[in-house]
């Protein structure tokens, strides 16, 4: 069972405590975009094998929006952090990048 | 190759069986070839397969990375049915449904394809509405459904509670001509008779790189070396993003994983698939009498072909309600495969920004029941370099221009 921690209250959390919110650090397109940008925003993830950042409410808790690093194949949880970032703090990348060197997903590594 | 029929049963009985020959060849990869599929699953090998039947195209190999339909072929609850409610899907659906009733006969290879009827509950009156409209559109598109009363559903099916606490059975969408079939058999099947077309099987190979030369492809890197082709056809289901990143294009596909379970095996109960999407859970008995049971997709991407333990216990829980026999029964085993999921729930059968490069994906959480259809698609856009009209709705461009086909809702399907 995957078990993240929320950033804002600590508690470790279970999975049937969390809502899922999708990909994390979405550049958000709206009027006046291109076709090919709007179409990105909604539609084109990562979907990475490996390193992966996301969005997950805490529903049944704070109730609060945050952000987590996590391995899609081994499920491995990097660390959490908060939602007001529009980038992966350099504590996580750090600890990632001590696992996985090399690592990158969208502009970041 | 053996044909295999009654005589041939009779014949190997007064010979110890020694005169069965293997199912299908495990050749080396040649040098060059005039279409690669990456994939031999279902999809893969139904397109491999129809290439070859229908356009004559048989110098062909199918790359499997593990052994041969061991991903999400191996991994279903075998439900087929074509009850969609938009044209394009139920085209397809429909098609692939009707290529089943004679696939074993075509394939000479028994898919114990079982038309037993599958039901989808109505168990709130949004349903009931809901349901009376895809019943009409079915009608309109020469799919064969209706929509029946409970007392029908109680005849069809006894061991339904109709009168549930929460959630009473109010009808539902009865297709008489969905059913059941032998998941391994279909791929077995078709596998085999690729094999007899003098196409290559190649298990063990995965695929590590795709080759491009001025925007079209040339070959593929494998584990097992380079391979040139001039067309390729990907066909990986969960992991079509990966694929599709060697190629150098995204993919609008988010993969997750989706599970199912069986119980222990039980005297025959019941002769029709269910589904209850409401309270999300799907049930059939198969033919050794294990009930085949189908959970809900985890709710982020992953690939660990496992699911999360909850999702089992909402799908029991949800069923006893409305199975309460079932309520002692034990489970055998779980497992779970990756599923690709589009935005509006509906597949990708498309070219790509790569000339010569086709790829099939994005049947989520219904891959199975669209196998034969899926195969004949993807099958005639390869050989014609165009989708044909059975594909022509399933193009990628329809993200970008806002033509979806919507079946996340529509099709009312637990997703």
């Amino acid at each position: 069972m995957l078990i993240l921690t929320c950033p804002y209250c600590g508690v470790a959390c279970d999975e049937t405590e969390l809502a899922p919110g999708g990909e994390a650090h979405l550049k958000r397109f709206g009027p006046g975009s291109t076709d090919e940008e709007f179409e990105g925003y909604l539609f084109q993830r990562e979907n990475p094998r490996g390193v992966h950042f996301e969005r997950w409410r805490h529903a049944y808790g704070c109730g609060k929006w945050f952000h987590a690093a996590r391995d899609t194949v081994t499920m491995e949880v990097f660390g959490t952090y908060s939602a007001q970032v529009t980038e992966p703090p350099e504590e996580i990348r750090a600890k990632i990048s001590a696992k996985h060197p090399g690592w990158s997903w969208r502009e970041f590594s | 190759m053996t044909r295999y029929s009654a005589f041939a049963v009779a014949r190997e009985a007064f010979r110890n069986h020694q005169g069965w020959t293997r199912a299908w060849a495990s050749p080396e990869p040649k040098r060059r070839y005039d279409a690669i599929i990456i994939g031999a699953g279902g999809h893969g090998l139904a397109t491999a397969y129809y290439l070859g039947k229908n356009h004559g195209i048989r110098n062909v190999a199918i790359l499997e990375k593990g052994w041969l339909g061991g991903g999400n072929t191996g991994r279903n609850t075998t439900i087929i049915r074509s009850n969609y409610l938009q044209d394009p899907s139920a085209a397809i659906y429909e098609k692939a449904r009707s290529l089943y009733e004679e696939l074993s006969q075509d394939l000479n290879y028994n898919v114990m394809f079982s038309p037993r009827g599958v039901m989808m509950l109505a168990q709130t009156e949004h349903e009931i509405r809901g349901y009376k409209r895809t019943a009409h559109a079915n009608a309109l598109q020469g799919v064969d459904t209706e929509f029946i009363g409970p007392e029908r559903v109680k005849k069809l099916c006894p061991i339904i509670e109709i009168r549930g606490p929460r959630y009473p059975v109010l009808g539902a969408l009865w297709q008489p001509r969905g059913g059941t079939a032998r998941h391994d058999a279909v791929a077995w099947g078709y596998a085999r008779k690729c094999s007899e077309m003098g196409m290559d099987v190649i298990q063990k190979c995965e695929v590590t790189g795709i080759r491009t030369e001025g925007g079209k492809v040339v070959g593929v890197t494998t584990s097992r070396g380079d391979i040139d082709c001039d067309k390729l056809g990907i066909v990986v289901a969960g992991h079509s993003g990966h694929v599709a990143d060697m190629a150098g294009f995204r993919l609008p596909i988010e993969s997750v994983a989706l599970q199912a379970l069986v119980s222990e095996p039980i005297k025959p109960c019941m002769d029709v698939v269910v589904m209850a999407n409401t309270v999300h859970g799907y049930m059939s008995q198969s033919d050794k009498g294990e009930m085949v049971i189908g959970g809900g997709a985890d709710g982020y991407n992953n690939y660990t072909q496992r699911g999360s333990f909850h999702h089992i216990e909402e799908t029991v829980r949800a069923l006893v309600e409305t199975f309460p026999m079932i309520s002692r029964l034990k489970m055998l085993r779980m497992w779970g495969g990756i599923v690709d999921m589009t935005g509006d729930r509906s597949p990708i059968i498309s070219k790509t920004p790569v000339e010569g490069v086709f790829i099939n994906c994005g049947w989520g959480t219904g891959g199975f029941k669209a196998i034969p259809g899926s195969g004949w698609a993807t099958a005639e856009m390869i050989a014609k370099g165009e989708p044909g009209p059975l594909a022509e709705a399933f193009g990628l461009e329809r993200f970008r221009e806002g033509r979806f086909i919507d079946e996340s809702v529509a099709a009312g399907v637990a997703h």
